[in-house]
């Protein structure tokens, strides 16, 4: 399969990179994971490739109660940073870990996940989970918005034609919180059936669910079977809505059991 | 409409023509002759065409030819010679990791990138590190051997 014809512009700074999406049917790529693929079943015919990899926006640095992730950070960096090994924070190594493969990880970055907005990924449940904000650039604009204010639907985002996500701030949860990441994988394409995030604290305990929804969505407070059986979960080929809800009960357990003794190590 | 590039492939600078489209998979194979790597699927899924992007294994065909500049790229004719296999390609022979041989080149490269970051990996390490590459004829156990000799050998 190849790709419909594009031309490719490799930008130097983030300036640059917001004038070059100045062009209509400009499309940005960073490790292409998500990318390459539907340009090359042409589902994405960009006019233009911009691609962002050499920019400013990679890494993790921890910035008094938040912890800033840079979008271009790929997921085998995220899975290798110290910063996410404390129990609080344990659920995004957890995700990044059992994110596509090797080599998956090695060119994919969070940042591409997150604006592609498969309704299956599985670290915007995480980052939901976590309540993080996201920062974006515009030539001549700044705005942050929560990841839950972000994610409008199946591949649908907030995100302007000509924005870039330039951050994501990650509140570091309090003393005694915990975190996991738990999914039921579909065995071909790897992705969530179902996935639960669950942050448990002091402030006290959210679940996130992915893979069951139009979007990842943060589980409404109390208890989770019937949060769930109050949600809108939906249906396909590979599992029947009936089966998800109860897959979501499951993972989402599993993920409480695991913050919840996590957070107990923490406090 | 097609751009003169260089690639650094096996330690060359090599220029070539590409289209902003070219896949790094079909510079390799068609644009420099080099045809250790190999299209599987041609969907992102089975590794046969994994290469070592900077030491680490990606798929070439989820990877615009324009993306790989200024990278160094190792395809499996980088890695060992006929008269001197790499100790992975050893490894592989002695332990009966490879059939028909054609998903060899993807887990050779991946098992490169394995053991540069954990020289001693357990079996369930070394599985979790195979999740993206396919192999329709060993059944993984003669690879999983042969990774365990190559990490021990190197």
């Amino acid at each position: 399969m190849i790709p419909a014809a594009t031309r490719y512009a490799r930008a130097s700074d983030l300036d640059h990179a917001l004038e070059l999406l100045g062009e209509p049917e400009a499309k940005v790529i960073a490790g292409g994971q998500s990318l390459i693929p539907v340009m090359k079943l042409r589902v994405a015919r960009p006019s233009l490739v911009v691609d962002i990899s050499q920019l400013d926006l990679r890494g993790v640095r921890e910035e008094g109660d938040v912890l800033r992730l840079g979008p271009l950070t790929t997921w085998a960096e995220v899975a290798a940073a110290e910063a996410f090994e404390r129990p609080a924070l344990a659920a995004i190594q957890e995700c990044a870990l059992g994110i596509g493969d090797l080599q998956v990880r090695n060119r994919g970055t969070v940042g591409g996940s997150l604006v592609h907005a498969d309704p299956a990924s599985d670290m915007p449940a995480v980052l939901l989970a976590l309540r993080a904000q996201l920062r974006l650039r515009a030539r001549d604009a700044e705005r942050d918005v929560a990841v839950a204010d972000f994610l409008r639907g199946p591949f649908l985002t907030d995100l302007g034609e000509q924005e870039l996500v330039a951050d994501i701030a990650i509140p570091i949860p309090p003393e005694g919180s915990g975190s996991a990441y738990v999914s039921v994988e579909h065995p071909a394409s790897g992705f969530a059936l179902a996935g639960a995030a669950a942050l448990v604290g002091p402030d006290g305990e959210t679940v996130a669910l992915t893979g069951v929804g139009a979007t990842p969505f943060v589980l409404p407070a109390g208890a989770v079977r019937d949060a769930i059986s109050r949600s809108e979960i939906f249906g396909d080929r590979f599992a029947s809505e009936e089966y998800r809800r109860e897959l979501a009960a499951v993972v989402a357990a599993r993920a409480l059991d695991a913050a919840r003794q996590r957070a107990k190590e923490n406090s | 409409m097609s751009d003169s590039v260089s690639l650094a492939v096996n330690g060359e600078e090599r220029s070539l023509e590409v289209e902003g489209r070219t896949l790094l998979v079909h510079a390799l194979r068609d644009g420099l002759g080099l045809t250790g790597t190999h299209i599987g699927c041609d969907t992102s899924q089975c590794g046969a065409c994994t290469v070592l992007l900077d030491g680490r294994a990606v798929k070439s065909c989820t990877m615009l030819a324009r993306q790989a500049e200024g990278h160094e790229i190792t395809t499996i004719e980088g890695l060992g010679q006929d008269a001197e296999l790499h100790p992975i390609q050893r490894a592989f022979v002695e332990h009966h990791g490879l059939q028909c041989g054609f998903c060899t080149p993807g887990f050779i490269l991946t098992t490169a990138d394995l053991l540069s970051r954990n020289g001693a990996p357990s079996d369930a390490e070394i599985r979790h590190a195979l999740r993206g590459n396919l192999c329709r004829c060993t059944g993984y156990q003669g690879i999983v051997e042969s990774i365990r000799a190559a990490g021990a050998a190197s």
